[in-house]
């Protein structure tokens, strides 16, 4: 079974959008193109207006990911969570895609008896550790955001940690927003390693506002200059993961 | 950290039924014992017996959860986690909640069981643990989410048993599931790739909890940071080594780690030691601590320091008269 190489978008906020795109139908966009979104809401002591909660959950939910609202000190963990998980849906998705295929209908693996399901979370416990995965991280660093900063370079690293354990190929990307000059800013690009965040990141500057729905917008296109640039190698490799399967 | 739609979704009340879909089992649901990342365990009477049932909106982690246990079950009389007793779906108001029926662990949980019934429980337990992750980790397992939490303690006779599996990953693997504190990634110290050395850890970690209930901060993380917080703690003194090669991944296995805590503790209770220690009248304080010190300096040291020590003590019975 090849399911291709997951593509995520993580976008890490505190808020709400207030320029550009709707951000709800730009994860919309990305879902039609293969790409998840996943968000977290990093809040302060006090809690989240319930305006930038709803974003949240609306955001994640149209873009087929996860979503998921913490303090500041519990993101690492919820980093590295929130994308395994949505990993793990998505592999289901394509697993149950297979079913159909061999059932018939619209069967899932909810419906097969528990005792059946055992071998089906194997395959997605397998492809999980070596499927090959794309996150492009996007950060809001609109002024609300600026002393959140350091933490949320702890939990990249930190993600950079828990997916480098596995045996399957990782690239990750960061872009911020707002950039400088425009609505977003590359900060690195597709790499293996997110290391090289620790020398960039506190060079930060933080502007008002938050075009959250450009930078995914932005972020997309990202990946599709990607797969043009490394078309004929990424041939090669997928050649070789069918055959392994 | 559950999703609020997932924790209204599982939560139900005492006296509630739960009827498996496709085993038809009848569980009445007696209370909550506990909730987490992955679901919610509740207490249940199943027949004439107590059982534990774990249940999520999530299938995947259930069944993820399962396979290991089915997989412990192959493992001749082995107490590794609970034990299944049926894997099932329930239909409530419309929507399906997965969950597993286990061995119910009546127990308190580790840090609990040493509070109340004394640190000197700390080694006896802590070696039961490092024999049932040996054996997990001959059967190609690394327990993951190592954590006094997930560690109950069932008797008497008191007997440690490892509860949630969500973390259990198949060895060189990535972790699963981790809880921050007793993870060695957090601390700047290994990778989180499935090894035993990663569950060493953990546990050396669990036994710098009982000196730490509250656990503590990462400041500048490290080894560093972790010695200095061990000699903070004269109760960790006599673990320092085996803390150091645990934390450090020099352990091959459990089985190793193991037989030098057994050493460690056997050399502890030599009687020249004790009767150095136990002489603690406080004009002696600064003596005791050197004699600490020099531990290793042989009998001849000893037995001069016990005279200037018994000298000194009968100077102050003297000056107090
Ligand atoms: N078999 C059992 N017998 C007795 N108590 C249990 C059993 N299983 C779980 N519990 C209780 O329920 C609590 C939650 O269970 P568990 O750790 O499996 O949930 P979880 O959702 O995986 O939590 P987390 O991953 O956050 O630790 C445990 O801390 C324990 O107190
Ligand atoms: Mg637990």
């Amino acid at each position: 079974m090849n399911p291709g190489t997951l593509k995520q978008i993580l976008l890490i906020t505190d808020g709400c959008s207030n320029q550009g795109e709707d951000p709800v139908a730009m994860a919309a966009l990305a879902r039609e193109s293969g790409i998840t979104v996943n968000v977290i809401g990093v809040m302060e002591q006090d809690t989240i207006d319930e305006q930038g909660m709803k974003e949240i959950e609306g955001i994640a939910m149209s873009g087929g990911g996860v979503s998921q609202v913490v303090y500041a000190q519990s993101l690492s963990q919820t980093v590295q969570m929130v994308t395994r998980k949505a990993m793990t849906q998505t592999l289901q998705g394509v697993v149950n895609r297979e079913l159909q295929q061999i059932l018939g209908g619209s069967k899932t693996v909810e419906d097969l008896p528990p005792e059946q399901r055992g071998e089906v979370m194997e395959v997605v416990d397998e492809l999980g550790e070596t499927v090959k995965l794309e996150v492009l991280v996007l950060v809001d660093t609109s002024a609300s955001m600026k002393h959140k900063l350091p933490t949320v370079k702890e939990a990249l690293l930190d993600l950079s940690l828990s997916l480098n354990a596995r045996s399957g190929n990782n690239q990750f990307g960061v872009f911020v927003f707002p950039g400088k000059k425009n609505d977003v800013e590359k900060l690195l690009d597709w790499t293996p390693h997110l290391e090289s965040l620790t020398s960039i990141f506190p060079k930060l500057t933080t502007g008002g506002i938050t075009p959250t729905g450009p930078a995914i917008r932005e972020a997309l296109t990202y990946f599709k200059k990607k797969r043009s640039l490394r078309g004929l190698l990424s041939r090669d490799d997928e050649q070789y993961f069918e055959e392994s399967m | 950290m559950m999703n609020s739609t997932l924790k209204n979704l599982c939560r139900f009340v005492p006296g509630t039924i739960i009827i498996g879909k496709w085993h038809q089992n009848r569980y009445t649901i007696l209370k909550e014992l506990g909730s987490g990342a992955n679901g919610i365990v509740y207490l249940a009477q199943f027949h004439n017996q107590k059982v534990a049932i774990k249940m999520s909106d999530n299938g995947m982690s259930i069944t993820s959860e399962v396979n290991v246990l089915k997989s412990f079950a192959k493992v001749q009389g082995s107490s590794l986690g609970p034990s299944l007793i049926d894997v099932d779906d329930w239909v409530v108001k419309n929507h399906n909640i997965s969950f597993y029926v286990m061995e119910y662990i009546a127990g308190p949980d580790f840090l609990s069981f040493i509070s109340q019934k004394g640190k000197g429980w700390t080694e006896v337990l802590i070696l039961q643990l490092l024999s049932d992750l040996h054996t997990l980790h001959e059967k190609g397992w690394v327990f993951g989410d190592l954590k006094p939490e997930n560690l109950i303690v069932m008797g008497p006779p008191p007997r440690i048993r490892c509860i949630d599996v969500g973390g259990t990953t198949i060895q060189g693997r990535a972790i699963k599931e981790f809880t921050e504190f007793y993870d060695r990634g957090y601390w700047g110290l290994g990778s989180r790739k499935a090894e035993p050395t990663y569950d060493l850890f953990a546990v050396a970690m669990i036994i710098i909890n009982t000196e730490y209930p509250k656990r503590f901060n990462k400041t500048s993380g490290g080894m560093n940071q972790l010695r200095e917080q061990i000699r903070q703690k004269t109760a960790l003194h006599k673990y320092e080594r085996i803390l150091t090669n645990a934390l450090q991944g020099r352990y091959q296995s459990a089985q190793e780690m193991r037989m030098d805590l057994l050493n460690c503790m056997n050399s502890q209770t030599s009687p020249a030691q004790s009767s150095v220690t136990k002489r603690q009248t406080r004009p002696t304080v600064t003596q005791t601590r050197q004699a600490y010190r020099k531990k290793k300096g042989g009998w001849v040291e000893t037995f001069l320091i016990i005279m200037v020590v018994s000298f000194l003590y009968f100077f102050y019975i003297y000056s107090q008269v």
